[in-house]
């Protein structure tokens, strides 16, 4: 595989920034962990497992409504920079691309459905990871495209499920309802009035639990936080959707009002973070990828309080996913040192700038409107 | 973002920012590269890795937990305890039976709960009684799609339960 021109939306329709919310979720996630029965889960799975799961899934794709036209990629066959490109655009995981600088595993594959946004990860850790990955807020959406997903492939595939424990996973912490549905959020007014602590706190006693981008810190990656169902076990899929998306509006409801009293409180200085912010994307020359996106999440606050009213969310989203290694090397036809990564970083970032956001008839608008928090 | 030093061995490059929240207090640990992996962390996808290993340590170490944690192995793949609390991964299927007398007091500790109440999977060849599981288990997900208003799935639920029920 050279392109991606065989995957529906390029793998990139979670980006588009539509479904409610979208200015602060960015994307919602609902997976389902399935194992066939007779064969070792990934990690103590041999060849032969592998390849016979390859198999009989492929075979049951051909007879699956929603796969059948889809598109089946092999990880094996894919270049290096293409796995990292997929890994980046979110479509599979670190896991299935193998141990760092090895070759991944024969058997390993993803296969897009061209019809719904949903996808279906073959021999990572689990034997199948079904994922739906859509834009915004939208938890019963993506869940109903996955349940519909998993009876179809249940009808053809013996999938590994015991009456007490449910179906069966690698790690305990999956088992039962094998699902887990996270929703990508950008929580910067939590963050910068101090009230982050209490929301995550909140969502901890829901059974919820968060992490940053990438699996790294919070603050350090722009703001940006995955909220998921930590229980997979003892409650039904639909009650742990509903917890979800009742937290979820809730640390939204948070959020807004938060910005709110960010502005009411101290306009001044959130126009003049978010300008600079601005400022510095649009002029940069060199920027590292965390740099970009500690500005970025200024920028994404400044559009959504309609302080920056030429930008699309959308133009955001971009930034982000075409600003990470692989894509900027991709864009640039060879390898790039990390010096050269950042230069064309900044270069690309302010390439959308200027053609995608006008925000010039706008300046000035913080002397219009003069300030609350100075005396 | 100044350099941070990874807080367990002093290196200066932490790389991995960890924040937990455990019995409501939340704390935040950097780590180097090596220290994180050393823990089981590697930035990686898996939201549940870390408290499920500090779990399985718990249970270990609980002396009022009688628990054969240490010896045995699955009859089919081979995993041991000892891979299973390395890991915290089981080795295939078989293992949920074969380690059937520990699972219910760690997955107790995890999920609050010892047995499945989701969907109820209907294999290809089902029995009648995996056809009767499955229906109970549809009709459960009708009364709550119809009590949550959602008729549009109550009304795709019932046609499913009328394929299924005999003619």
């Amino acid at each position: 595989m050279t392109d991606f021109e065989a995957i529906p939306d390029h793998g990139l329709g979670w980006m588009e920034a539509s479904g409610e919310h979208s200015d602060i979720v960015l994307s919602t996630r609902v997976r389902i962990a399935r194992n066939l029965q007779g064969h070792a889960f990934g990690p103590r799975a041999r060849v032969n497992d592998r390849e016979a799961v390859l198999r009989d899934f492929r075979d049951s794709a051909q007879r699956s409504e929603v796969l059948r036209d889809g598109v089946l990629v092999e990880m094996p066959e894919v270049a290096e920079r293409m796995r990292r490109i997929l890994h980046e655009r979110r479509l599979v995981t670190r896991d299935l691309l193998g141990e760092e600088g090895a070759e991944p595993f024969n058997g390993t594959a993803v296969h897009f459905s061209a019809t719904e946004p949903v996808s279906v990860m073959v021999n990572e850790e689990d034997h199948l990871r079904v994922q739906s990955l859509v834009s915004g807020l939208r938890i019963q959406e993506a869940w109903r495209i996955v349940d519909r997903l998993d009876d179809e492939l249940g009808r053809e595939l013996p999938f590994a499920y015991h009456n007490d424990f449910g179906f069966l996973t690698s790690c305990p912490t999956n088992v039962g309802t094998g699902m887990r549905a996270s929703v990508f959020m950008h929580l910067p007014g939590l963050v910068l009035t101090k009230e982050i602590g209490r929301a995550l706190r909140g969502l901890s006693e829901m059974g919820l639990t968060f992490r940053g981008l990438y699996g790294e810190g919070s603050e350090v990656v722009g703001q940006f936080f995955q909220v998921s169902n930590q229980i997979t076990l003892g409650r039904t899929e639909e009650d742990l959707l509903d917890d979800l998306e009742r937290s979820v509006r809730t640390v939204i409801a948070k959020e807004l009002e938060a910005r709110h009293v960010m502005l009411r409180e101290a306009r001044l200085i959130t126009e003049d973070k978010i300008w600079r912010a601005y400022g510095l994307l649009r002029h940069a020359r060199s920027l590292s990828f965390d740099e970009l996106m500690a500005y970025l999440s200024s920028v994404r606050l400044g559009v959504s309080l309609k302080l920056l009213p030429g930008l699309r969310v959308y133009s955001l989203n971009k930034i982000m996913v075409f600003t990470q290694p692989a894509h900027l090397e991709q864009a640039a036809g060879r390898d790039l040192t990390p010096e050269e990564s950042d230069a064309h970083r900044a270069s690309y970032v302010r390439r959308v700038l200027a053609t995608e956001g006008d925000v010039s008839a706008i300046e000035g608008s913080a002397a219009d409107d003069p300030p609350s928090d100075r005396p | 973002m100044s350099n941070m030093s990874c807080e367990k061995c002093g290196s200066t490059d932490a790389v991995v920012h960890l924040t937990q929240i455990v019995n409501n207090h939340m704390s935040t640990h950097h780590l180097c590269q090596s220290c994180a992996a050393e823990k089981g962390l590697d930035a990686g996808p898996n939201v549940g890795d870390i408290p499920l290993l500090d779990v399985i340590k718990q249970i270990a170490d609980d002396p009022a937990v009688d628990t054969h944690w240490g010896g045995g192995e699955c009859s089919f793949c081979g995993l041991t305890h000892a891979d299973f609390r390395k890991t915290g991964r089981l080795g295939c299927p078989q293992c949920y039976e074969s380690f059937a007398a520990e699972l219910p007091d760690l997955l107790r500790r995890v999920h609050r709960a010892t047995k499945h109440v989701g969907k109820v999977y209907l294999p290809p060849d089902p029995t009648a009684s995996d056809m009767e599981k499955r229906l109970d288990g549809l009709r459960r997900r009708l009364d709550r799609a119809i009590r949550s208003e959602d008729f549009e799935r109550a009304a795709e639920i019932r046609d499913e339960i009328r394929s299924m029920e005999p003619a």
